[in-house]
């Protein structure tokens, strides 16, 4: 489960469903520098798809990884810009 | 007027060059050509970001959580996100209201129930409160906390002041920063410039 990044922060949103995950990590990735990555810890299954998509949408943030496992799924994201 | 030949005069004036044209008015077009890319350099900029316009036109339990999630999460995309409440969708602002929406057991083909059983006092508040218990359970955000999380980020919610008159609100019930004094026409403007439109 353990990643090579150097996470700048890590946000928890277990238990937490559509659209929290995707909100947070939006909110959580304005706080950060440019350069910085970003870990984002869901149990929702749908946060795959849905921060991919977000990632894909918005500009100035890069989705580096998702690892999933053990009912967790974990995605790695890097602010590019300010 | 019957001497006029309109295709020897274009021919003869517009292709040699005009000798009054001097430098000055040369730089002048020059200038505002200049004048001109740049401010469509920035129309193209403003163009990047995507704009959606919601109206929300209902206040049941179930009802308003579309449109505040579809607002949060456009507003996490950096979208410019308008969401204008009429009718019972006003009710999704109102402070207290907001907090005690019901969900309609009578009419649901999803409820367990006939509708002859659904509708005997106390049923719909029977059907919130198995409905708010699996929200709760699911990790789904509350409204409360929707309507907040979509305030921070910078979405317009917007309560149609007709209706607010209609059902006799004071603006002090509503939620901070909802916009107030808005109506139809308001509405349209920012549809038409929209990429998304919906109607919840």
């Amino acid at each position: 489960m353990s990643s090579d990044y150097q996470t700048a922060e890590t946000l928890d949103v277990t238990g937490q469903s559509c659209p929290i995950p995707v909100v947070k990590t939006k909110q959580a990735i304005d706080d950060l520098e440019a350069g910085d990555v970003l870990e984002v810890v869901a149990t929702d299954s749908g946060s795959v798809s849905d921060i991919q998509g977000w990632a894909d949408g918005t500009a100035g943030v890069e989705l580096l990884e998702q690892v999933e496992g053990d009912d967790r799924y974990t995605h790695y994201v890097t602010k590019t810009e300010e | 007027m019957s001497t006029d030949n309109p295709t020897t005069a274009a021919d003869g004036t517009d292709t040699e060059p005009d000798p009054d044209f001097d430098a000055g008015e040369l730089q002048a077009l020059r200038e505002r050509v200049a004048e001109l890319e740049a401010s469509l350099a920035e129309a193209d900029v403003d163009d990047d970001q995507k704009k959606m316009t919601i109206v929300a036109t209902k206040g049941s339990f179930d009802m308003a959580y579309p449109p505040l999630i579809l607002a949060s999460t456009a507003a996490a995309f950096g979208w410019d996100v308008v969401v204008f409440h009429t009718f019972w969708g006003l009710d999704i602002l109102h402070e207290e209201k907001s907090r005690d929406l019901q969900l309609s057991a009578v009419g649901n083909p999803n409820m367990p129930l006939p509708n002859s059983i659904a509708a005997l006092p106390g049923m719909d508040r029977m059907a919130t409160r198995m409905m708010a218990k699996k929200i709760d359970e699911n990790g789904t955000a509350t409204i409360e906390e929707l309507i907040d999380l979509s305030l921070e980020q910078g979405v317009d919610l917007q309560a149609c002041q007709m209706t607010v008159d209609l059902l006799g609100y004071d603006e002090d019930d509503l939620y901070d920063d909802v916009t107030v004094g808005v109506g139809a026409a308001t509405a349209l403007q920012h549809m038409a410039e929209s990429d998304v439109q919906l109607l919840v």
